[in-house]
């Protein structure tokens, strides 16, 4: 035992104990707390509120939360179904796409099946994907391939395959060795040891989060049409700049009855997978 | 058992075989419904503007390498804005989502009403997107950081609530049964045998979240809601992809020193 | 010290756990509670602290009903009552010191305990009782740093530092190897009549517990079928409250060895983002 132990122990029998704090050097913990103070200070310097618009937007915002007692849904009815068809049709296209290109690159991505250059290639695409936001990718999509839901497809697929691909390949890197081995063993070729060995562990996962990533691809393709890549974000973004709530209420009530009815139906596949 | 004999040889198949037909029909229904899908996109879409796709793609990169640099000092006050955004949001949301997870899990509510309102906020915060969140708020108290940091903490109460109550959910009983069986109140009882067990959870969640905002907050200047997106907007409408080259090269060094960040954190607190 | 009277618990589900059971534990006494798995042994001692609230019948503590208590004055009667779990049931990333401290979370207001200021009496209580388990020296580690006996230990110690009248233990040793089983058994009983504490105690072993106990009751579908010594506990009475079996071929009953600190491994809290959840 050590002598600060020795004496911890002596001052608890004497009735005197407090839990060891967490950084054990009170010169650090004091930094650490003084740079936490220090940041708070100049975040709140940098935000600079002009109050009397807040005021005045305050109305606007009680306008908003009231319109979702009375959600328009039909005076721009014709562009919220266009709007609504056309991302639902883009999330599934996207993910469909996404999902099969992303598994070569998450095979290619886990260290333990793949060669060291083919492991950096995929890793570099991966972390392309995933560093830049949707919209980021959509407004470079745009500008190449024109408006219109084909950009919004190309960037959710490119959005899904840095995200599917990474949780894949870390869920390789994390099966059992000696199933693999063992079917390796056997002399099976590269085909069938993915097939046999691989497959199994993955599959039950690569369902669950294809299903996630729709989801996520569903949100999304509400919001890239603001930058023209198709879906329902261009007419939101209208009719949130109109100050056209009840149009914007009615979307998004939409919006989140879609997604309640993508989890209660992912929670049944995957049951049913399992 | 898909083990059966035909012809006095024994025959095996992977699954029986109405289960096996269901499955192919699974598949077959799925690919019906991508080519339909396809065929909508294929409707909406102008091909003659894809044949010199590729011969943009090279321009715009051509237009992008070398990346302006000259433009580097005056983007470190929008990144630091950027930073703030995600930093104070994720903040926000979480003090509001931590007392909204409590209500929200089944083993801690006070009642079924409580949490049927508490998961109605939770599900509608995390269905809107960040940038929509942010469109909005920009209405409601003008352009600026102010309506980023509010955007992103809205967003990100659904998520961090939703994972938090998940987490409360899953605790062990036995714990919370011998601090209860002692005595303890019930305030007593969420300091010393649920929070405990759900603190990794918590830090992790946040952390996480954390680094998700640091990215969508990039975006926000886009709809006018502060940091560097307002910069790269303003590029991108100037054709100037030498500077929304470099506003990418900046983006991408601070998501990887966020992730590493968040990384770290997750690891020291287990 | 303890009297149950016709105390009957009927869960949801229809099943009838306990059926009218009469029981008196009087003060000192170690009284151990046995019978097949499901007959209601658990739910009987999880009645007496309300972890279960009973259908019907009374309870009493010391002369005062505790049976349809409320808020401030239920926690006065838990805090009388201590109680010692199968699977120890430590609050695994506290210390030892703040898990035995756990037991005078009744005595002291929140936010002193939520600061950890605990009074000097209470501290030296505590130090008193895990030097008394043997494990004073590790009151900083944390709980599932310990083995499965050690936290059994802290388990009693949390128990004890409560200053109860009635110990309640729910299947101390059905966790732990034969030779830590008697170790625990043997703390368990010796500290309680050093205090002088009414006990029930729940257990599948009869052989350990005809060694330590001073009384034997026999439960069997939520009835008492047989209440005596331990020495009159024969091969008629264990047929009577286990059913039919040759209790003379073999000596021991469901003996599940199981020792040594489960090192559980901690799932990653996010993979369950992406292993379903929707956040």
């Amino acid at each position: 035992m050590t002598e600060a132990a020795a004496i911890r122990l002596q001052q608890a029998k004497a009735g005197r104990w407090r839990p060891r704090p967490f950084i054990g050097d009170p010169r650090l913990r004091w930094a650490i707390n003084l740079a936490v103070l220090i940041y708070l200070l100049l975040a709140w310097l940098s935000i600079d509120v002009n109050w009397a618009r807040v005021a005045q937007g305050l109305d606007r915002g009680a306008e908003f939360v009231a319109s979702f007692a009375h959600p328009d849904f039909t005076s721009r009815g014709g562009e919220i179904a266009t709007g609504l068809k056309e991302s639902l049709t883009m999330t599934f296209t996207a993910t469909v796409i996404g999902v099969v290109l992303a598994i070569p690159v998450g095979l290619g991505a886990a260290r333990n099946i793949a060669p060291l250059p083919v492991y950096l290639f995929c890793r570099t695409v991966i972390a392309l994907s995933r560093t830049f936001q949707e919209i980021i990718i959509a407004i470079l999509f745009v500008t190449m391939f024109g408006f219109g839901p084909l950009a919004g497809v190309i960037t959710l697929a490119f959005a899904t395959i840095g995200f599917m691909a990474k949780l894949l390949a870390e869920d390789i890197e994390d099966t059992q060795r000696d199933p693999m081995e063992a079917v390796r063993a056997t002399g099976a070729g590269w085909l069938q040891w993915i097939n046999y060995a691989v497959q199994p562990q993955v599959m039950p996962r690569l369902i669950g989060l294809s299903l996630y990533r729709l989801d996520i691809n569903f949100r999304e393709s509400a919001v890239i049409g603001i930058v023209g890549a198709g879906g329902i974000g261009a007419t939101l973004n209208t009719s949130i700049n109109r100050y056209d709530y009840d149009t914007s209420a009615a979307i998004l009530l939409l919006i989140i009855v879609i997604v309640l009815f993508s989890e209660y139906f992912s929670g049944y596949v995957r049951k049913w997978t399992q | 058992m898909p083990l059966r004999e035909v012809d006095n040889r024994p025959l095996w198949l992977r699954r029986e075989p109405r289960r096996q037909l269901a499955i192919q029909a699974g598949w077959l229904l799925g690919l019906v419904l991508f080519l339909l899908c396809w065929k909508v996109i294929s409707d909406n879409t102008i091909w003659e503007f894809l044949e010199d796709a590729g011969a943009q793609g090279m321009s715009l990169i051509g237009r992008m390498v070398p990346p302006d640099w000259t433009i580097t000092g005056s983007l470190m006050l929008p990144l630091w804005d950027t930073l703030n955004i995600a930093t104070v949001g994720t903040a926000l949301g979480v003090a509001i989502a931590f007392p909204l997870a409590f209500l929200a899990a089944r083993n801690t509510t006070p009642h079924p009403a409580c949490r049927a309102l508490a998961l109605a906020v939770i599900v509608s915060s995390r269905s809107i997107n960040a940038l929509i969140w942010a469109m909005l708020l920009v209405t409601i108290v003008g352009p600026g950081v102010f309506a980023g940091m509010l955007a992103i903490a809205l967003r990100s109460i659904g998520f961090v609530g939703k994972l938090l109550y998940e987490a409360i959910e899953e605790i062990q009983v036995e714990p919370v049964e011998a601090v209860t069986a002692s005595g303890a109140a019930n305030s007593q009882v969420l300091a010393y045998s649920v929070w405990p067990q759900i603190m990794p959870a918590f830090a992790g969640i946040t952390v996480y979240r954390w680094d998700i905002n640091i990215r969508e907050s990039t975006v926000l200047g886009l709809v006018g809601a502060g940091g560097i997106g307002l910069q790269m907007n303003a590029a991108i409408n100037n054709l100037a992809w030498g500077q929304v080259a470099t506003v990418f090269v900046l983006i991408f060094a601070t998501v990887v020193v966020s992730e590493w960040v968040s990384a770290k954190v997750r690891g020291a607190v287990y | 010290m303890l009297t149950l009277r016709g105390l009957t618990k009927r869960y949801a589900t229809g099943d009838l756990a306990l059926d009218t059971v009469d029981l008196a534990v009087p003060a000192g006494q170690v009284m151990a509670l046995i019978g097949p798995s499901g007959a209601g042994k658990s739910t009987l001692i999880r009645c007496v602290n309300r972890l279960v609230e009973p259908t019907a019948g009374s309870m009493e503590l010391d002369g005062q009903d505790i049976t349809r208590l409320r808020g401030r004055r239920l926690r006065l009667a838990r805090r009388q009552i201590g109680m010692i779990f199968q699977s120890y049931a430590l609050v695994e990333r506290l210390t030892v010191m703040e898990n035995v401290l756990c037991g005078r979370l009744g005595y002291v207001g929140f936010w002193r305990s939520f600061l950890r200021r605990f009074s000097s009496g209470d501290v030296q209580l505590s130090c008193k009782l895990l030097e008394r388990v043997g494990l004073l020296e590790v009151l900083d580690k944390r709980g599932d740093a310990l083995s499965g006996g050690q936290k059994q230990r802290v388990g009693i110690a949390r128990a004890l530092v409560q200053n109860p009248k009635l110990l309640l233990v729910d299947e101390p040793t059905a966790s732990l190897d034969p030779k830590t089983s008697r170790q625990i058994m043997r703390l368990i009983c010796e500290l309680c009549r050093e205090q002088n504490l009414a006990v029930i105690l729940n257990i599948h072993d009869v052989l350990l517990a005809q060694q330590f106990v001073d009384r034997v009751v026999g439960l069997r579908a939520g009835k008492i079928v047989f209440d005596g010594k331990p020495d009159e506990l024969t091969e008629a009475a264990l047929t009577l409250i286990y059913g039919e079996e040759d209790w003379s071929a073999t000596g021991e009953i469901d003996d599940e060895g199981g020792a040594g600190a489960s090192a559980a491994e901690k799932p990653d809290p996010l993979a369950t983002i992406v292993r379903g959840a929707h956040p």
